[in-house]
């Protein structure tokens, strides 16, 4: 075993990537010389040069846009958006695009696209640079979409999405960039639909991704002080979900808590909830719990921001609620 | 100048079926033999015809909502495409897709689209490639003058300028977007002049002349094939029918379809086939005579195909995904 950050991880996946496969590129704003926004393609412009790690314009429709039509020409583009909030001015690129093509043209068009998404609140950049939009991308068809939450499944995830033939959203939580954690010296990729039990328990389930599975562990800690015995789930990919795991671990509990960042109205965790209420209604025997950000934008003032956004107290308070 | 009659004849043979192919189809749609939208291309041929007469099987174009003149220039299949218009398997799109959305890959067809403008940033990917592998394929992306106020035309010129891209930008200037006449949606009256902002070449052409289509065309695509970079080419023509079949075209002073039936890209072309030797009157009979029998033919396979089977509703949604379809 190693210690990587999370950062470290993605770039890493990306080097494997990059020198195992010459139609793997990368393009996006900053991406080259400088390293990228974040650092996450740090070193990639030096080892493979300005033809497979491109500086693009500021033209976020162009980045998704020219992946589309380079994939379906053969290559496999790993466009990066600098902040998944930009994602509004490539929309049209990625919705009408890149998810219904293959679709449309009755399946014989491939798109190989892996988007990288840097998301989430916690940095202090207010209501433009912070959202979590992954409600809105689960909502379509034709994209996958993986949300690692530390160094080990973020090259695993990588791998297995670079691969991918299907345009993927992988969604990057900004505030874990420097987070270390234990990767395998062997790296292996991970296949999506596969969630990831963090903490068994029994009492109660946390459904969550991303940055939160930190702050369910947290609660879960805290919440075995109090005799309450916490499973803790980190889906790892919304889309393909493993609703398999989901529903053996509420078959023991028989109470489950879903746990996001988004804001709560109209969030991937409502769809979690509605499948959990739907296919699982009778091995529930408390109300199906949801915890997410306030329904506002996420304003710039450290107290607010963290006032705003849902964290351990959130869910401690959300799981005693049902006892 | 010099194009061989083979060729010549060639491209009269597209310009024939483009018509034919959209004459039935307007013909079907107010039978209400097929569905939805349809936009027709009657009064363009030149331009798809001189445009794609320069290009290779494996050269990529883009095409709009009104793509089915480009898709028979590119050398799309008829019975395929009118079975696509029914809906029905045996189309282009297995019927997911409809008049707006046929592609075909295996002919650098990168599909019609239904969004304007979308083309082309897709277009710029596919020259993104070419230039990539180091192959000398290029991309040809149409689009409307009203495409060109959409954001995406500024993006995809601008990247494929900075990175010299092997993209041809046709601009097929009708007049107008849906209803907006080119005077009231933009202050510019040739379009080719933006071409100034990307630091491109930029002509005007006559769109219904189908060799000043494809001379211009064809000097873009050897640019870009030489790696040069892209050009823009506007194409000036008019749409004889609606935005789309049943639109009232009330916005169109009168007298002007007429004015420009006086220049029918078609009788051009007949005509020039004729002063230049390369046709008989027989012999352009006998092609009209074949055409309308392939178009008639298509018609009939599109007829005799089976419509979709409901398990296909749920299939190609992903390459290895398929989720379970209803219970009814």
């Amino acid at each position: 075993m190693r210690e990587l950050t999370y950062g470290q991880g993605i770039n890493e996946a990306l080097r494997i990537k990059m020198l195992e496969n010459p139609d793997v590129l990368i393009f996006g704003e900053d991406v080259g010389f400088y390293g990228g926004c974040f650092g996450v393609t740090a070193g990639l412009f030096a080892e493979f040069g300005e033809k497979r790690v491109r500086d693009t314009p500021i033209s976020e429709g162009a980045i998704i846009g020219a992946a589309v039509g380079a994939a379906a020409a053969g290559l496999r583009p790993i466009p990066e958006l600098m902040f998944i909030d930009f994602l509004t001015v490539g929309m049209d690129q990625l919705v009408n695009q890149a998810a219904k093509m293959r679709y449309m043209f009755g399946g014989k068009i491939t798109l190989p696209i892996v988007v990288r998404l840097p998301s989430g609140g916690g940095v202090r950049a207010a209501a433009q640079h912070s959202q979590s939009l992954e409600g809105w991308l689960t909502h379509v068809p034709g994209l996958k979409v993986v949300y690692p939450s530390n160094p080990q499944d973020a090259i695993g995830l990588m791998l297995t999405a670079i691969d991918d033939d299907n345009p993927v959203m992988y969604i990057e939580n900004k505030t874990l960039y420097g987070v270390l954690g234990e990767v395998e010296d062997e790296v292996k990729p991970i296949p999506f639909g596969k969630a990831n039990i963090k903490k068994e328990g029994n009492d109660v389930t946390i459904i969550t991704y991303g940055k939160e599975v930190y702050y369910a562990l947290k609660a879960a800690e805290i919440l075995g002080k109090d005799g309450i015995d916490v499973e803790v789930i980190d889906l790892r990919s919304l889309y393909p979900l493993d609703k398999e795991t989901i529903f053996n671990s509420i078959k023991k509990t028989h109470k489950a808590v879903i746990v996001s960042q988004e804001a709560k109205r109209g969030s991937y965790t409502g769809e979690l909830a509605a499948i959990i209420a739907e296919e699982a209604f009778y091995e529930c025997d408390a109300p199906i719990k949801r915890v997410g950000a306030l329904n506002t934008p996420i304003p710039f003032s450290a107290e607010l921001e963290d006032y705003v956004l849902p964290n351990e107290v959130d869910i401690i308070q959300a799981v005693k609620s049902l006892f | 100048m010099k194009i061989s009659n083979e060729s010549i004849i060639e491209m009269y043979t597209k310009m024939l079926k483009i018509r034919q192919f959209e004459t039935r189809a307007m013909n079907l749609f107010a039978e209400g033999q097929i569905p939805g939208f349809v936009h027709l291309y009657i009064g363009e041929e030149a331009v798809a015809t001189g445009a794609c007469s320069n290009l290779k099987e494996d050269d990529y174009i883009t095409s709009t909502h009104r793509g089915h003149g480009h898709i028979i220039a590119k050398g799309g299949d008829l019975n395929f495409m009118m079975a696509e218009l029914f809906g029905r398997e045996t189309g282009y799109c297995k019927g997911k897709g409809g008049s707006m959305h046929i592609a075909d890959a295996t002919k650098g067809i990168l599909g019609a689209n239904g969004i304007v403008g979308a083309g082309q940033n897709i277009a710029v990917g596919a020259g993104l490639a070419a230039q990539y592998k180091g192959t000398d394929q290029v991309c040809v992306c149409f689009f409307g003058d009203g495409a060109t106020n959409q954001s995406t035309f500024h993006e995809g010129l601008n990247l494929a300028s900075i990175w010299k891209l092997p993209v041809v930008f046709v601009c097929e200037n009708n007049g107008y977007g849906i209803s907006l006449s080119q005077a009231k949606h933009q202050s510019v009256t040739d379009i080719s002049v933006r071409a100034v902002s990307y630091n491109i070449p930029g002509v005007t052409v006559d769109g219904n002349d189908v060799f000043a289509v494809y001379e211009a065309v064809g000097e873009a695509v050897v640019r870009a094939r030489k790696g040069q970079g892209p050009s823009l080419i506007e194409c000036k023509t008019y749409r004889w029918r609606g935005h789309f079949e049943g639109d009232p075209t009330t916005y169109r002073p009168a007298g002007e379809l007429e004015q420009w039936k006086k220049k029918d890209p078609l009788p051009r072309m007949e005509k020039y086939v004729f002063e230049n030797n390369v046709m008989t009157k027989e012999e352009v009979e006998k092609l009209k005579d074949d055409v309308d029998k392939m178009v008639e033919d298509a018609v009939n396979f599109a007829l005799e195909s089976k419509k979709p089977s409901m398990s296909s509703a749920v299939e190609d949604v992903y390459t290895d995904i398929v989720e379970e379809a209803r219970l009814r």
